[in-house]
């Protein structure tokens, strides 16, 4: 039904091919077709993602590295194999620098405590910008508590952007570290990231991006990026959850102390003196999530397999269409609306609270985040307490979107 | 499940409509609710005369239900004894929560929250108010009283 060619690809993304991989999406909820729109939150599972756990765990399962025996060196070969598929995915320069981790919260919590805690000093400072989510923010706060360093934050504008003059402007030689979205989860901003990492470099600040919400919308290449680390979680990119990676320098990596102590992360215990593990074993104590590795690493498989310029065209005419149809619905305001957008749209309606409108849509078969997004900086900055926020996927259709805005009126009508 | 079970008549109007909405000056007792799973936010201020509520009033931002609930919460308690209103707490969240919660008839136009059982993520809209004020309540002291969390 929705066969999309644009200007800035001559490919056609076939929509509908891409739906049959995502055996959910023919569910039906309260009777009507699921409408699957809170991707920023968790997108879908690939029956190719879906079938590479479903192996692992009926043919394959053991606890990797550590048995000689023929499934424990299966085990490992299938979870050391994804951590290889994501080095290549987002060009990293070895496979030390891929540690995989429980998601990007965890990913950036190592880096606060184990590279940014023995680093900072009283009176320094760390960068962040205001569209964070809490995830980049809390950690922040918590090491700077710890270290007498200063949390200082970048502005944004009416529109939801963060300029790259506003954050250099805010860089000064106590400025040791800087981190900041790709893409903001409850804005959908893109930011200048490769721009702003320059910046940071020629400065000799560390940098680290959170690519939670830019890792399913758009290719990563963390050496074109030029940051010191990138973190990413698994389900938002089709994979399971449970599972994300953090990227780092080997440089910096080699020389952080190991975060958590346990197996797996050691080359020798005795009780006098303990030598830890090579990367990126070292950061990785106690018996990993091997099954989501596994079934990351068939999500980068998957990605890798789909012409994504096409299935970036085709979420780009999402967004267009969103923004044209919710822009024409009275009392409806898009919240973030800057040039540059991943596609996803945050809007609230006058006179319907968002939860409301969540069981409304619900009890249409759509789904939609509803609350603060873990963004409640970004909350205050636009002056509501919360929003609805529609976040797409290539599998999305227009269709899905036009039953939105229905919802939405309908929703209206009753509160009216 | 229906929509219109949820947001019945009474709900929707006392939505567009919030009673006893606003400060109250002079009151004796003035406590905050917050539900952070939604932010949702409300304070409740309420005048005590010999263990009687003889006014109460709520502001804040919430949904629908949330609101609804408030309104109503302020209507049914106003000049109730400090022991009918915890009574009256028990029977709401007996009814918010229990599927074998007895008939509500009696409860009069609370009895509207009835449908809100039927949508676990939306409970804690209904019940973060009725939790604020028995909070209040119970309250040993009203002047420093502790923000309540539905968390």
């Amino acid at each position: 039904m929705n066969n999309i060619a644009l200007a800035h690809t001559d490919r056609i993304f076939d929509v509908e091919a891409a739906r049959r991989q995502f055996p959910i999406l023919t569910r039906m909820i309260h009777g009507k077709p699921l409408a699957y729109l809170d991707n920023g939150a968790s997108a879908q599972r690939a029956q190719c993602v879906i079938d590479a756990v479903d192996d692992y765990e009926r043919h394959h399962h053991a606890n990797i590295h550590r048995g000689v025996h023929t499934l424990s060196q299966e085990a490992t070969a299938m979870y050391e194999g994804a951590r290889d598929r994501v080095q290549r995915f987002i060009n990293a320069r070895s496979r030390s620098e891929i540690i995989f981790v429980r998601g990007t919260t965890e990913a950036i919590n190592l880096v606060t405590q184990s590279f940014a805690r023995p680093t900072l000093r009283a009176g320094d400072e760390v960068l962040i910008t205001h569209l964070e989510h809490h995830a980049n923010i809390v950690p922040w706060q918590m090491v700077c508590e710890q270290t007498g360093a200063k949390l200082v934050v970048a502005p944004m504008d009416a529109h939801g952007e963060v300029h790259l003059e506003a954050i250099v402007s805010l860089m000064s030689a106590r400025t040791k570290i800087l981190a900041c979205a790709h893409v903001s989860n409850a804005l959908g901003t893109i930011l200048p990231v490769r721009r702003i990492v320059a910046a940071a470099k020629v400065r000799g600040i560390t940098t680290l991006i959170d690519g939670a919400q830019a890792i399913s919308h758009m290719p990563v290449d963390v050496q074109e990026l030029g940051c010191d680390f990138y973190a990413f979680s698994s389900h938002k990119m089709y994979g399971p959850t449970g599972v994300g990676v953090l990227y780092g320098r080997e440089q910096l990596l080699d020389r952080m102390p190991p975060w958590q102590g346990g197996g797996e992360m050691i080359l020798q215990v005795t009780f006098a003196k303990t030598t830890y593990n090579a990367l990126p074993n070292k950061f990785e104590a106690g018996t990993p999530n091997i099954s989501g590795g596994i079934g990351l690493g068939a999500a980068v498989d998957f990605l890798s397999g789909l012409d994504r310029d096409a299935a970036h065209a085709h979420e780009d005419a999402l967004l267009h269409h969103a923004t044209a149809t919710l822009n024409k619905i009275h009392g409806l305001r898009i919240v973030g609306t800057a040039p540059d957008k991943a596609s996803l749209v945050s809007f609230v309606v006058e006179g319907v609270h968002p939860h409301d409108l969540g069981t409304i849509l619900d009890e249409d078969g759509i789904a939609v985040r509803t609350g603060h997004h873990c963004a409640m900086p970004v909350m205050d900055f636009f002056k509501v307490p919360a929003t609805a926020r529609a976040s797409f996927a290539f599998y999305n259709t227009f269709d899905e979107i036009d039953r939105l805005a229905a919802g939405i009126e309908r929703a209206r009508k009753m509160f009216a | 499940m229906e929509l219109n079970d949820l947001y019945r008549d009474v709900i929707l109007d006392h939505n567009r409509r919030p009673r006893n909405f606003g400060d109250l000056d002079a009151a004796d007792a003035s406590v905050e609710g917050f539900n952070p799973m939604c932010g949702d936010h409300l304070t409740l201020r309420l005048k005590l005369s010999d263990d009687t509520i003889s006014d109460i009033r709520f502001e804040g931002q919430g949904c629908a239900i949330s609101t609804a609930s408030a309104s109503l919460m302020t209507e049914a308690v106003k000049g109730k004894s400090r022991e009918a209103a915890l009574e009256l707490f028990e029977r709401v969240h007996q009814l918010l929560t229990d599927d074998a919660a007895p008939p509500a008839e009696e409860l009069g136009k609370l009895a509207a929250l009835s449908g809100v059982r039927e949508y676990p993520a939306r409970v804690k809209c209904a019940s973060l108010c009725w939790h604020t004020l028995a909070s209040a309540l119970k309250a040993a002291d009203l002047k420093s009283l502790p923000a309540v969390s539905t968390e």
